[in-house]
């Protein structure tokens, strides 16, 4: 068991997962992991680099992951807004990379040392163009650990970027954390080509397959990659049919995933009647309030979404089904609420409890607000 | 005879306009990477946007065609993942220099192992002829209708300041020298760049009415003098003339060697 504070085990997560490489650009409250890393990358052989900016960055890291090197890049909300452009690049050119982002009071430069949670909707559409996007939101510290370690695998796994959506709390806190011995969480690799690298199209997919082998730059298959519609030789092309296989091929490669990739944690939700639902710092607050809710015998329950994105439609939709209403709390002015009005289509109100004024919510706020529901 | 096997043959015929200097430049990166032997598989060609950056396309190696402005920065990604890695840059004066203008100095002064090939046609030719960071006074672009009031960068005294340990001006009418400075450029253990003077008759040239391809070479070839004869004119007879050759070439430690070396230390410590 050791101390560590969320952006030192995020940091050492990206380790554990094989990340070789990290470009950054310093911005609170995401420093940290610059500076763990900044220690830490010479020591097994890695590389830090502090670039110019966050477009410089994340551009950095694409460049290394396109070399077959791991690689992760981490910043906040100003920050955050600089790295869209190169979250497309990614999402197109189809480069695994990982992009954290401590979420701060917003919008604009805000409250730098306050939390958040206002950039949900911006991780999922802040770069132009229809794409495709992991997202997790940690609760804990350990947590922070191990889901950086499956954003590195579903980067690797999917070719696409992942983005970690930490927040000023679960960034600062420090908490006991297990660090699994190596080979205890699985690790995985980008599928690379096999066969006769002059026959090798850079994005070509094996029949039934939807994510192509990728080569590693240097390694003799000539690899051709760009941001521009291309066909799967990866040079560019103006074709209808091709650009219209192209993004319906990227955001597929997600959305048939999406029972893998969107994570739940549900408490006391057997025979609840209400359902509070929550993420990142916020959830911790929430599954107090509901445990004080539940000694006075209200019939509430707790659903924390682990994955933001892909949305957990059919989890939502499940309890919809079967409770008399949902409360969204979350620290924005109803970024998550608008999913879930979405996914429980009707079939339960669905109310909010949101702050935007970089103060934490506290467990006897969220338990007012369940009991009006109850 | 333009040399075989560095082209990718069958992505031709290119996109480039008739008379656009950007193929000489292309040609002279051929003679250049034939001369130096430049290795097929240890070689990365990274381009950002623009025509000039679409040039990526046309070579047979691996390739990387970025976002505008920004190939520099996803160069110093490779380069310091991969130290081994021959990392080339093509761009253009927008790209390079107004966009990516921050890359530029910053790759400059960490004095990385790239190569940048800069062909500067003194517009931005893809969007179809706005003014850019090298248009110089006075010329007519589709934003500048009464002519271009900005002061226009000199990329090689910008780079030289910010850091760069190769620089050298060539121009597309003069390609065995141009060739030679790619053939430097190429092999230069630090950053490295070449202004390329490269015309654009479809939009500058038109607008400023400075002839076809043919006559814009003549007119750059008047409006060039070489660094020797520069050294012997007075600052009148240098008004409105670009000075081509090498202004600085220098060894200073290359910064992905120090990245390196560092993990070297410290990973067995
Ligand atoms: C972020 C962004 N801004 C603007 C553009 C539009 N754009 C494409 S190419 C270009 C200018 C290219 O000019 P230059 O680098 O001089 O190259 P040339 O085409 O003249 O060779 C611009 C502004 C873009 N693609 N991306």
């Amino acid at each position: 068991m050791r101390l560590l504070q969320g952006n030192e085990a995020c940091a050492e997560g990206a380790l554990y997962a094989g990340c070789r490489f990290f470009a950054g650009y310093p911005i609170t409250p995401s420093s940290e992991i610059a500076e763990h890393l900044a220690r830490r990358m010479p020591q097994v052989g890695g590389t830090f680099v502090q670039m110019e900016d966050e477009i410089a960055s994340l551009a950095a890291c694409i460049g290394a992951s396109l070399t077959g090197v791991k690689a992760m890049t981490a910043t906040s909300g100003p920050g955050f807004s600089l790295k869209q452009e190169h979250i497309g690049f990614a999402a197109m050119a189809e480069v695994p990379c990982v992009v954290v982002d401590a979420q701060r009071a917003g919008p604009s430069t805000g409250m730098p040392t306050s939390p958040a949670q206002g950039d949900v909707q911006q991780a999922r559409w802040g770069t132009h163009g229809d794409h495709p996007v992991v997202v997790y939101s940690p609760w804990s510290v350990q947590e922070t650990f191990e889901l950086t370690v499956r954003a590195f695998n579903v980067a690797e796994t999917l070719r696409v970027p992942v983005i970690l959506l930490l927040d000023e709390v679960v960034a600062h806190m420090r908490e006991g954390v297990e660090l699994p011995a190596p080979g205890r969480m699985p690790v995985l690799e980008r599928s690379r080509p096999t066969g006769d690298p002059a026959a090798y199209r850079s994005y070509a997919c094996a029949p039934g397959e939807d994510v192509p082998p990728m080569a590693d730059f240097g390694a003799g298959f000539r690899m051709a990659v760009t941001g521009l519609t291309h066909d799967e030789s990866g040079f560019p092309s103006g074709r209808p049919a091709v650009a219209d296989a192209l993004v319906r091929r990227l955001a597929g490669k997600v959305e048939r995933r999406v029972g893998e990739l969107a994570a739940v944690d549900g408490r006391y939700l057997e025979d609840a009647q209400i359902v509070l639902i929550s993420f990142g710092c916020t959830a911790r607050a929430g599954l107090r309030a509901v445990r004080l809710a539940r000694e006075r015998g209200l019939p509430v329950g707790l659903l924390r979404l682990i994955g933001l994105w892909p949305f957990p439609d059919r989890a939502v939709a499940e309890l919809a089904g079967r409770v008399r209403g949902m409360l969204v709390a979350e620290m924005n002015l109803g970024q998550v609420r608008r999913e879930v009005e979405r996914a429980a289509r009707g079939a339960c109100p669905v109310a909010g409890h949101h702050r935007v004024d970089g103060e934490l919510m506290n467990p006897e706020e969220l338990l007012a607000a369940l009991e009006v529901l109850a | 005879m333009i040399p075989s096997g560095y082209l990718r043959e069958d992505r031709l015929p290119h996109l480039l306009c008739a008379g656009c200097g950007h193929g000489i430049a292309l040609q002279a990166l051929l003679r250049a990477a034939e001369k130096v032997n430049l290795p097929r598989e240890g070689t990365v060609f990274v381009g950002g946007i623009g025509c000039s950056s679409r040039l990526v396309n046309y070579l047979n190696f691996d390739s990387l065609h970025t976002t505008h402005g920004r190939a520099l920065a996803f160069a110093t990604g490779i380069k310091l993942a991969r130290p081994e890695l021959r990392v080339v840059v093509i761009t253009g004066d927008g790209d390079l220099a107004a966009i990516g203008g921050n890359h530029l100095i910053h790759a400059a002064r960490r004095n990385i192992g790239v190569t940048v090939l800069c062909l500067n046609n003194e517009n931005y030719g893809m969007t179809s002829g706005q003014y850019s960071p090298t248009t110089p006074r006075g010329m007519l672009a589709t934003t500048a209708p009464y002519g271009n009031l900005d002061r226009p960068f000199d990329l090689c005294r910008l780079a030289e300041a910010a850091g760069a340990t190769y620089v050298a001006r060539g121009g597309v009418h003069a390609v065995f020298q141009l060739a030679n400075f790619f053939a430097r450029a190429l092999t230069h253990d630090g950053f490295a760049l070449v202004d390329v003077l490269s015309p654009c008759p479809t939009y500058f040239g038109r607008r400023n009415r400075l002839g076809d391809g043919k006559a814009m070479l003549h007119w750059q070839q008047e409006h060039t003098v070489s660094l020797a004869a520069a050294g012997k004119k007075t600052p009148e007879e240098l008004a409105g003339r670009m000075v081509l050759g090498e202004f600085v070439r220098r060894e200073e430690p290359e910064y992905a060697a120090a990245c390196r070396e560092l993990s070297r230390r410290e990973g067995a410590s």
